[in-house]
């Protein structure tokens, strides 16, 4: 990794007159880092919409580049990632899934850039009558979660736990985006999901807040891929999601700063 | 009809043909490509898998339970695809205005729709706040999604349009003439399609069948949008398989193989008792 930086510092002195080549060949043939390409983010799917328009910011800062992003589950991800999926970025809704990547070597050292927490969300007429997470405990209630497979479902069963409530839910869905699905359609009469993809949710859904003594959180993380051709860039990227400018979008989205 | 019963007998001399000699290589090489093409991921997958794993995957009481179920849905999903898919078939097969034209292809659609938009399109048509679902719900208290029942409606919605056309393409090239024999010696329409029609076609209702058996079987997207994924309730093998995948590849992996095992078994033992008069008649 200090290779690639050095590289990468190097490069930054040479880019205006270097005439490199495209992202397809890598810094260290020698002819310095490339000026233009494309930059590849793997980025949990509950980032999308603010990633996506960080990444509109960063273009404009960066004549000649372009970010391209592939959004999925976070384990999918770095699933991806260790297959050798060709990426410079990876942002993960969960350190725990980071530190897979982590010990798999296909990352260099992460950090964190942001918080989420979950949230009750109800259908806009709640038909279950829920207004606290004890409602939730009732048989007659039909919740859905996500699946304890993915990070949002452990957050959900903390969030249980830690309320001292026993829920049966009636389905564990496999994302965040299934969960509102049943819950902006009326299907069920309650759903947990992160707080930020509450306030993404159409206008049907309604959220009632989770007090903060019994929520799970889940912390954000950000780490170049040390597969990337552009790492100097690659970690530009990495240090511009940590800018004033950037965390501003984040928490409009309902992020809050990280820990 | 002449050039029905033209290109049925150009058939079947060509199916003698090509029994008798070796096959044009123009053919056997886009052959070979294909069976590579689809068997050598199908190895690899054999090839990395945690065959260790394998008895303990089967033992685990979820899996048998997932199992169990994908067998049982998919199986009524076929049922009903052919009951009501085969008289669909046949009506298609008659018709040739612009009415059946439209029906055709929107009975089709959920072959190309993504199947996590079928499952959201039977949300919207048989869910609690459903078109159909709601008053259903509000007259006798029956919802179909987060139930057996629900994943057995979205394996049908996706497995029955392969029956229609894999049956429709069959009708069309049964000669009328049968038909009309069974008519003038005093058969009834229903009699004729019950006695003569089916038995005629009973090897390509069968592979049409089995074909929505099969997709039945593998179907995940409209099951896990409509019916959910509840372990024991409405997890089939295909969600279980999605979900493990989040947790640990290898044990995905496995239980992949073992759904590729029993589909395997189940298609072969067909073949064996069903099919065999596909390619001996």
């Amino acid at each position: 990794m200090t290779r690639w930086r050095a590289i990468g510092i190097a490069g930054t002195l040479l880019a205006l007159s270097a005439c490199a080549t495209p992202a397809t060949t890598p810094a260290d043939t020698g002819a310095g880092a490339p000026t233009r390409g494309t930059l590849t983010v793997l980025a949990a799917t509950s980032v999308r919409d603010s990633f996506a328009r960080l990444g509109a910011h960063f273009e404009r800062d960066h004549p000649g580049w372009s970010v391209t992003f592939s959004f999925g589950p976070s384990s999918g991800l770095v699933a991806q990632l260790v297959a050798g999926a060709p990426a410079d970025i990876l942002a993960t809704a969960s350190t725990t899934t980071m530190d897979t990547a982590v010990t798999a070597s296909v990352v260099a050292t992460p950090t964190v850039f942001a918080r989420n927490a979950m949230t009750i969300v109800v259908p806009g007429d709640n038909p279950g009558r829920v207004d606290s997470l004890d409602d939730l405990a009732d048989p007659q209630v039909s919740v859905a979660v996500c699946d304890p497979a993915v990070p949002c479902g452990l957050a959900a069963r903390q969030v249980f736990a830690r309320a001292g409530i026993a829920v049966t839910p009636i389905t564990q869905e496999r994302d965040v985006a299934a969960v509102l699905t049943k819950v902006s359609l009326g299907e069920v009469d309650a759903g947990i999901v992160y707080v930020t993809d509450a306030r993404l949710a159409p206008g049907t859904v309604t959220d009632i807040p989770i007090p903060d003594a019994d929520n799970a959180t889940t912390d954000y993380a950000i780490a170049v891929a040390r597969a990337s051709e552009n790492p100097h860039l690659a970690d530009e990227f990495a240090q511009f999601i940590h800018s004033d400018a950037a965390q501003r979008v984040l928490r409009d989205a309902g992020f809050a700063p990280p820990g | 009809m002449v050039l029905s019963q033209a290109l049925s007998t150009a058939r079947r001399r060509s199916v003698a043909r090509a029994r008798r000699g070796r096959a044009p290589w123009q053919l056997r090489v886009p052959a070979t490509v294909a069976a590579i093409f689809l068997i050598l991921p199908l190895l690899a997958l054999v090839i990395r898998a945690p065959w260790r794993a394998l008895p303990s995957l089967l033992g685990d009481p979820l899996v048998g339970e997932a199992l169990r179920l994908s067998l049982l849905c998919a199986t009524t999903a076929a049922g009903l695809s052919a009951l009501f898919g085969i008289p669909l078939a046949w009506l298609l097969a008659r018709s040739n205005g612009s009415v059946a034209t439209v029906i055709r292809a929107l009975v089709t659609i959920p072959l190309v729709l993504p199947p996590v938009v079928g499952g959201v399109a039977l949300l919207s048509a048989f869910g609690r706040r459903g078109l159909l679902g709601r008053p259903v719900d509000e007259l006798f208290g029956i919802a179909l999604p987060f139930t057996p029942l629900g994943v057995i409606v979205a394996e049908t919605f996706v497995a029955m349009p392969f029956l229609v056309l894999t049956v429709e393409g069959a009708f069309r090239t049964l000669d009328d003439g049968y038909a009309e024999a069974a008519a003038t010696l005093g058969a009834g329409p229903w009699f004729a399609f019950r006695r003569v029609v089916v038995p005629l076609l009973a090897p390509a209702l069968m592979a049409g069948t089995v074909l929505a058996w099969a997709r039945a079987l593998g179907e995940f997207g409209a099951t896990i949008t409509f019916a959910g994924n509840s372990p024991g309730r409405t997890q089939t093998m295909p969600l279980a398989v999605y979900l493990a995948m989040e947790r640990d590849p290898d044990a995905a992996v496995a239980l992949s193989l073992i759904l590729l095992l029993v589909s395997i078994v189940v298609l072969v033992a067909l073949r064996g008792r069903w099919l065999t008069g596909l390619g001996g008649r």
